[in-house]
């Protein structure tokens, strides 16, 4: 198939901006053409958990222990002090000394 | 089909005062989401965009995780077979947005389609999360959630033109973690969710069936199949609870 040439790229960032929009707009658009059950609510309210706990397994195993430790130090430094900013600082200095000394 | 008028849903209102609570709510999730937003734009850089099309890229994608998958994987010429390749690439990475616009259908669904669909350009992650937990707390101003976006769109705006003319400063993100600023970012956020053993089945189904996923299956297919089975292990197990 033949290069796009100059235009390629702006051809490229136009097709990212149009899926990734789909996705934006898709999940309502489709949920406003479906029933909404009781059980369906409540799959939905579950929804940030599952994707948090779904996206950040994976990275955090595939990272290794510096990952992990920083991950659970964020986490308790949330319970505790209830503090986004502090948690991620906490979270990534965890990460970065445990990489430094252990790797 | 689309009788979804539920008596106890009260229609969404909107307010100035929504408007600054989720602004203001969301400024603790600043400093982690721009220090991502400095190594997308430093990315741009290194990888020899211009200004105008990173400028571009991140005005219209507006999704830094899925833009440096695809950076990493762009083709050294664009070809139609390419941007069938980059749009199935956007699709895994970026399909967890149709569950943020799927859970805040219930809420946000009475209002008009101009109101919603333009606004949904910008959610976000962090935007996401604090939107579902302001809502789960009872809110019901839908000018926190555009709030908390313009504030997301403005700082991602600002933070990735700085990582983009800093370009080299980050050469090695990983020293300083910052490649893991969206996990623990996200692994905070989601902390306050936290209802004790109920959600400890549906959590450990997801984050179980993520990991045999990702295993299994390349790509970032791993967010969709271990969110959906979780949520829905948790949406329809209610009646077996004892």
């Amino acid at each position: 198939m033949s290069d796009l040439g100059e235009a390629g790229t702006l051809a490229a960032i136009g097709t990212m901006a149009a899926v990734t929009y789909a996705m934006r707009a898709g999940g309502f658009w489709l949920m406003s053409r479906v029933r909404l059950t009781a059980r369906l609510r409540r799959t939905l309210e579950a929804l940030p958990g599952t994707v948090v706990v779904a996206t950040v397994l994976p990275i955090a195993v595939r990272e290794g222990l510096p990952a992990l430790l920083g991950i659970a130090a964020a986490c308790s430094a949330m319970v505790l002090r209830r503090n986004d900013f502090l948690a991620v600082i906490v979270g990534m200095a965890v990460a970065a000394l445990a990489r430094a000394w252990l790797i | 089909m689309s009788t979804q008028e539920s008596p106890a849903a009260a229609r969404p209102v909107w307010s100035l005062a929504g408007l600054r609570l989720g602004a203001m709510t969301i400024v603790p999730a600043l400093p982690g989401m721009m220090a991502f937003a400095i190594a997308v734009g430093a990315t741009e850089a290194r990888k020899g965009f211009g200004l105008l099309d990173s400028f571009l890229m991140n005005l219209m994608v507006y999704a830094g995780a899925s833009q440096i998958v695809a950076m990493e994987a762009w083709p050294q010429s664009i070809t139609l077979a390419s941007l069938v390749a980059l749009a199935l690439l956007m699709l895994t990475v970026n399909a967890r947005m149709l569950l943020f616009g799927a859970s805040l259908q219930p809420w946000l669904g009475p209002l008009p389609a101009w109101q919603v669909y333009p606004m949904l350009q910008l959610s976000t992650d962090p935007g996401w999360l604090i939107t579902m937990r302001y809502r789960a707390e009872g809110g019901n101003d839908a000018g926190f959630f555009l709030g908390g976006a313009i504030v997301v769109w403005v700082a991602w705006m600002s933070a990735t033109t700085v990582g983009y003319l800093l370009g080299a400063l980050v050469a090695d993100p990983r020293r300083i973690a910052l490649d893991l600023v969206l996990p623990i970012f996200f692994a905070v956020m989601v902390t306050p969710f936290w209802r004790g053993r109920r959600r400890a089945v549906a959590w450990g189904a997801a984050g179980a069936v993520a990991l045999l996923t990702s295993w299994l299956v390349p790509g970032w297919w791993f967010v969709i199949t271990g969110a959906l089975v979780g949520s829905v292990i948790e949406g329809f197990g209610e009646g077996r609870r004892r």
